[in-house]
């Protein structure tokens, strides 16, 4: 509906200025009670291809065109617009009647609106009536695209016209028209117009072999080209969950990598992240409602540095007491979880609380037909590849990533050569706990933020790591990626559940043959 | 080839399919070789622990092997006990089993024995377990369920339990005894598995002197009977040993003979002193 | 001097051990079944309905936190999935106690409730032979331990152990859940299978039969633990810590850690599913959140509080969690939660060999 609006301020904004006088006569025979002069007068306006014209059917097929004594005209607010001239009537006439029409006269109108628009000198008005024919076009529509596709030099437009000439063409009582039209609706690739060419496949419907045989290929062509779409669009929302799980795990493989000790209440990390970003939010309301729609970007920090602190502090009281313990590891920080889950139901409550997409990130663009990447899972995957730059950088450039690295590689030679294990244990969980609350972050943008929100990922995420290697950066990049596109096809083809199972089964498989994950340290010291 | 298959070959004869698992009668040597490694090559993420090594141990044999740190002795014996798979090469025990293709437990049901550089032993049973553990005997699960300790096992537990001199401490806690014992229990658990040949990674490592030379005389008795590779760095010991000593350097052989000469070849001396 | 077979199988356990056994059996046998049956409700002995179903499901419990320990305590190996065991074998008695109630559903049909509000005709084929008791019996212990010996062979083999075990194995009951969830399953998605009415014919509210059930589990719970003490106290068992402590060695000595971890872990689950087929009539439900990761993961604080590595700790563990469980969700609902997470907390950082082991600490210390 809004589009309409649009559209018709779009006609209407070059045509005010400029109100070329139409021809009073033909004008006035629109009041008239005969619908075929009606009618006549109507394919007149639209012939001619005059811009006013168009605001004068509008307010007609809107019933918003009166006659008040054999003149003809329009309301724009309280004044009266002469529909001949655009000149206002002063005084504005006390009673008047509107101009009724019929069905019959409605769908004349809108031929000879659509006509009208499509000669329209506007490139952006004759597109936009191109793409509004682009469903529903019936044969009757023929003649004016024909004769608006004579005159269309921009290359969209035509592109969109010749579409729609095709489609009105269907219904042509002449099969080579037909013919024409199957062939052409070749190049659309819409689920729409897969809809219009497989009646035709059948001989009740369709009585010439040729057109036939014409559709069958052409449909071949579209499917194979939706096909395309499809896959592509799978393989979208595969990397979005992937990029979830990257962010899910990358925390846990840092721990995991240094400590060699699986945190069980990373989920929870995750959890103090989405909880933070919710908190920002309600500050925004709160304080700042005029920049409600960046408390996202406030969030980024703040989820980090309170994730990062619950890390450390777990890590200090409890699981620094517990290295060389990893079964027992998992137990304590599990009962770490469970407390972390009650106090977010004391603190915030047992119910999933609302954390809203800022309006930059609702919506999304559309690539192909039937392939719309929504804009929240296009910026958590940006913001993905943002925080695995940082965390490569602080790996790879910084004095503290080396520190990690070598605590990874061999824990009792870094410590003998004066790596402070101890602070950089810390530090390490610290960052991956930070990280979590990242991922806690951009999982409240397109998921639940809840108490128990965390408690899905820790498998997942473990699997990602497992998958891609203890202590591999891009080990884990491929495996969550890898593990979500996989997700995502096997969801497709068998629903969640059994693409669940499945991928659980693909994974303890895949350790059977490659223990030591896709990115594997070897040597004598990793068993140890 | 899987144990099970061995067992059923003929040639292994009635011995071996009367004791399950227990392979050593059947032990082909006939060409006096007992253990033979050719162009076995392993690498660790572009580092090459071994690199074409080639090595042959006589039946009856006591081998010494040295090197700087980092030459591929652990590695080696890795290779020979299954722990590790070669990326290429191949290492027979006797004529006919292929250990590259054997599991650990199967390696060492056909009579190879191995001491850790760092002695394992199980440091929460009792010595007297350790070494009941250890026994020879059908190491199966399910017989392991209703197995008894008869009285020739109780003798050889006693006759081992005074060889390496642990007998007042056979209810003591593994985990209990001096790092010294420690080793020795670990060489009698060998010894109650009765292997063909001993693997030995730094057998006197943390030992007194005195317990050194004891080590050195027992090692000579068993050899004749079994075979032992020794890998160490104590030179005094080794010379007690006596017997052929083999330098490994860069995962290869570097020089081969008895320990005068090894120790005179120019390229040993390089190796040890040059850099 | 050869002792007969029969005296050498009593030695497994020492003499105070059969006594408290034989104590135990005398008060869950005789003493209870009687007090609940034949003493008066209002006299002070009467063991109530509650009572002696809160003492069945203990044990039921306390049987699983021995077969968690077999494997965790003696093995080492930490199962976060055993629930899934308890659950299927619940599942598998759940389905004779379906059949059972014949034409008595909501729908008067002989197909259960949910099947015919599925619209389904007929039962599934795996339901086949579930109205025999003998052979639900069979499927109670046939099906989780195929489940535990086929998981446990692929994982034992590549030698998956330490935290990657337990996190798999914590994977698979998640994903096993999520199976049950689902309808198409055909066992009752989300709400399981629930109003049973009877046994063999025998109403299973009836006070004999609460009473019955309450004897098998004791019986049961009595079996496991002279089962267990046999076990661990055989060479098998010793080569099971052996394992524990140092797998590699016990591989150099010629011993196959696969098939003995395969025996124990399946042994285990099998344990854990004659429990869950217990539980079932005891409780009157079984749904998919008995595969849920926290309740396998409760399982092993059970052990932890009460001592791995003994075979009574896990029984005082499973009663001192279970019973302040039902102090705490009814007293204070709120802090449970907070209580069982700091247990976990608490008892790995300082009481890491749990209730018996501090008392062993203390017992030595007085007697030196």
């Amino acid at each position: 509906m809004t589009r309409r609006l649009l559209i018709l301020l779009l006609c209407l904004l070059p045509a005010l200025p400029a109100w070329a006088a139409l021809d009073p006569a033909v004008v006035k025979q629109l009041a008239a009670e005969d619908s075929d002069a009606k009618i006549a007068a109507i394919q007149q306006l639209g012939a001619g291809g005059d811009r006013a014209a168009v605001t004068v059917l509008k307010a007609l097929a809107n019933d918003e065109l009166f006659v008040a004594g054999g003149t003809v005209f329009l309301l724009d607010g309280e004044t009266a617009l002469d529909a001949a001239t655009g000149t206002a009537i002063a005084p504005a006439p006390e009673t008047y009647d509107a101009i009724t029409i019929n069905n019959r006269i409605r769908a004349e109108l809108s031929n000879a609106i659509a006509t009208l628009r499509l000669l329209n000198p506007d490139r952006a008005v004759r597109l936009a009536a191109a793409q509004e024919l682009q469903s529903n076009t019936g044969i009757d529509m023929a003649p004016v695209l024909a004769k608006a596709l004579a005159r269309e030099t921009d290359p969209q437009i035509k592109h969109l016209l010749k579409l729609a000439h095709a489609q009105a063409n269907l219904g042509s009582a002449d099969a080579d028209a037909r013919l024409a039209a199957v062939q052409a609706l070749a190049d659309d690739a819409t689920p729409n117009t897969r809809n219009l060419l497989l009646p035709l496949l059948d001989p009740a419907t369709e009585a010439d072999a040729r057109v036939r045989t014409a559709a069958k290929s052409s449909l071949k062509l579209i499917e194979s080209r939706l096909a395309v779409g499809e896959t592509l669009g799978q393989i979208f929302t595969g990397l979005s969950l992937g990029s979830i799980l990257l962010l899910a795990a990358l925390g846990l493989a840092i721990t995991y990598g240094v400590m060699g000790v699986i945190n069980m209440a990373h989920g929870e990390l995750l959890m103090v992240g989405a909880y933070a970003a919710y908190a920002v939010q309600g500050l925004f309301q709160r304080y700042l409602p005029g920049y409600i729609d960046w408390y996202v970007l406030a969030a980024i920090p703040v989820a980090f540095a309170a994730a990062g602190l619950v890390g450390i502090a777990l890590e200090r009281s409890v699981i620094r007491w517990l290295y060389g313990r990893p079964l027992e590891t998992l137990l304590a920080t599990w009962g770490l979880s469970l407390i972390l889950i009650q106090a977010a139901r004391v603190l915030f409550g047992a119910q999933n609380v609302e954390v809203a997409n800022p309006s930059w990130m609702s919506g999304g663009i559309e690539l192909m037909a039937g392939l719309v990447l929504p804009w929240n899972r296009i910026v958590i995957i940006g913001f993905t590849l943002f925080v695995l730059a940082l965390v490569w950088l602080l790996m790879q450039k910084t004095r503290l990533g080396m520190f990690v690295r070598a605590v990874t590689q061999n824990r009792q030679m870094a410590g003998c050569v004066g790596v402070p294990t101890a602070r950089i244990d810390t530090l390490a969980f610290g960052l991956g706990a930070g990280i979590a609350g990242l991922g806690g972050v951009a999982l409240s943008q397109i998921a639940n933020v809840g108490p128990d929100m965390g408690q899905g990922y820790i498998v997942d995420s473990f699997m990602v790591v497992v998958l891609g290697g203890v202590g591999q950066l891009a080990g884990a990049v491929w495996a969550a990626l890898g593990l979500g596109v996989v997700t995502k096809f096997l969801e497709g083809w068998a629903g969640a559940v059994i693409a669940k199972i499945v991928v659980l089964a693909i994974v303890i498989v895949f350790i059977q043959k490659r223990p030591q994950g896709l990115f594997a340290l070897k040597g004598r010291f990793v068993e140890n | 080839m899987s144990v099970e298959q061995l067992q059923s070959s003929p040639e292994w004869g009635d011995g071996a399919a009367n004791m399950g698992h227990v392979l050593q009668p059947g032990l082909d040597i006939s060409h006096k070789v007992i253990l033979y490694l050719e162009d076995i090559s392993v690498s660790f993420d572009g580092f090459k622990a071994l690199n074409k090594l080639s090595l042959a141990i006589d039946a009856g044999e006591l081998r010494c092997i040295i090197g700087p740190n980092g030459a591929g002795k652990t590695t080696m014996m890795d290779v020979i006990t299954g722990k590790t798979r070669p990326d290429a090469g191949t290492c027979f025990f006797g004529q006919t089993l292929d250990l590259t293709r054997m599991t650990e437990p199967e390696i060492a049901h056909a009579g190879i024995g191995r001491k850790f550089q760092k002695p394992t032993i199980f440091e929460r049973h009792t010595v007297f377990e350790n070494l009941e553990l250890a026994m020879k005997t059908d190491k199966r699960a399910r017989v392991s369920l209703f197995a008894r300790l008869d009285d020739a096992g109780r003798d050889k537990i006693a006759d081992t339990l005074k060889l390496i001199r642990l007998g007042a401490e056979a209810e003591r806690q593994a985990g209990l005894l001096s790092h010294g014992q420690k080793q020795w229990l670990e060489i009698g658990m060998l010894l109650m598995q009765e292997p063909q040949l001993l693997l030995l990674d730094e057998p006197v490592a943390g030992m007194t002197d005195d317990e050194t030379e004891r080590t050195g005389e027992l090692f000579k008795s068993l050899a004749g009977k079994h075979s032992l590779v020794v890998v160490e760095h104590d030179m005094a010991f080794i010379e007690q040993l006596g017997g052929q000593v083999t330098v490994l350097h860069e995962g290869a052989v570097l020089a081969e003979g008895d320990l005068a000469m090894v120790q005179a070849d120019p390229r040993v001396i390089e190796v040890y002193l040059g850099r | 001097m050869r002792t007969p077979f029969t005296l050498h199988l009593l030695k497994f356990m020492p003499r105070t051990g059969w006594i408290a056994l034989a104590v135990f059996a005398a008060i869950a046998l005789a003493i209870m079944p009687a007090l609940h049956l034949f003493v008066p409700h209002d006299s002070p002995f009467y063991v109530s309905n509650y009572a002696i179903t809160l003492g069945g499901k203990l044990m039921c419990y306390a049987i699983v936190a021995v077969a968690m320990d077999l494997i965790w305590g003696y093995a080492g190996i930490l199962s976060l999935g055993h629930g899934l065991f308890f659950a299927l074998g619940g599942y598998a008695f759940g389905m004779y106690l379906m059949r059972e109630i014949g034409t008595d559903g909501s729908y008067h049909a002989t197909l259960p409730d949910f099947m015919v509000f599925l619209d389904w005709k007929a039962l599934p084929w795996y339901w086949f032979g579930t109205d025999s008791l003998i052979w639900s019996l069979l499927l109670v212990l046939a099906v989780p331990a195929l489940v535990a010996y086929v998981f446990g062979y692929f994982a034992f083999r590549s030698r998956i152990k330490g935290v990657y075990f337990s996190i798999i194995t914590q994977a698979l009951t998640f994903a096993a859940m999520l199976l049950f969830f689902r309808n198409e399953t055909g066992f009752g998605g989300n709400n399981g299978f629930t109003d049973f009415k009877r046994i063999l014919g025998f109403d299973i509210t009836s006070p004999e039969m609460r009473a019955a059930l309450f004897a098998l589990s004791a019986l049961v719970l009595m079996l496991t633990l002279v089962l267990g003490r046999y076990l661990v106290s055989s060479k098998f068992g010793r080569v099971l810590t052996a394992i524990r402590d140092a797998e590699s060695r016990v591989m150099f000595i010629g011993y196959n850690p696969l098939h003995y971890k395969l025996f124990v872990w399946t042994l285990s689950a099998m344990l854990c599913a004659v429990a869950g087929a217990l539980y079932v009539p005891q409780v009157g439900i079984i749904n998919p959140s008995e595969m849920s990761p926290a309740n396998s993961i409760e399982i092993a604080i059970w052990v932890a509080v009460g001592g791995r590595g003994t075979l009574i700790g896990p029984v005082i563990g499973a009663a001192i969690v279970n019973l302040s469980k039902s102090f705490f969700t009814v007293a204070f609902p709120d802090y449970w939660l907070f209580f069982l997470g700091a247990l976990f907390v608490g008892v790995t950082l300082w009481l890491p060999e749990g209730v018996v082991g501090l008392w062993q600490r203390v017992m030595n210390k007085r007697a030196a």
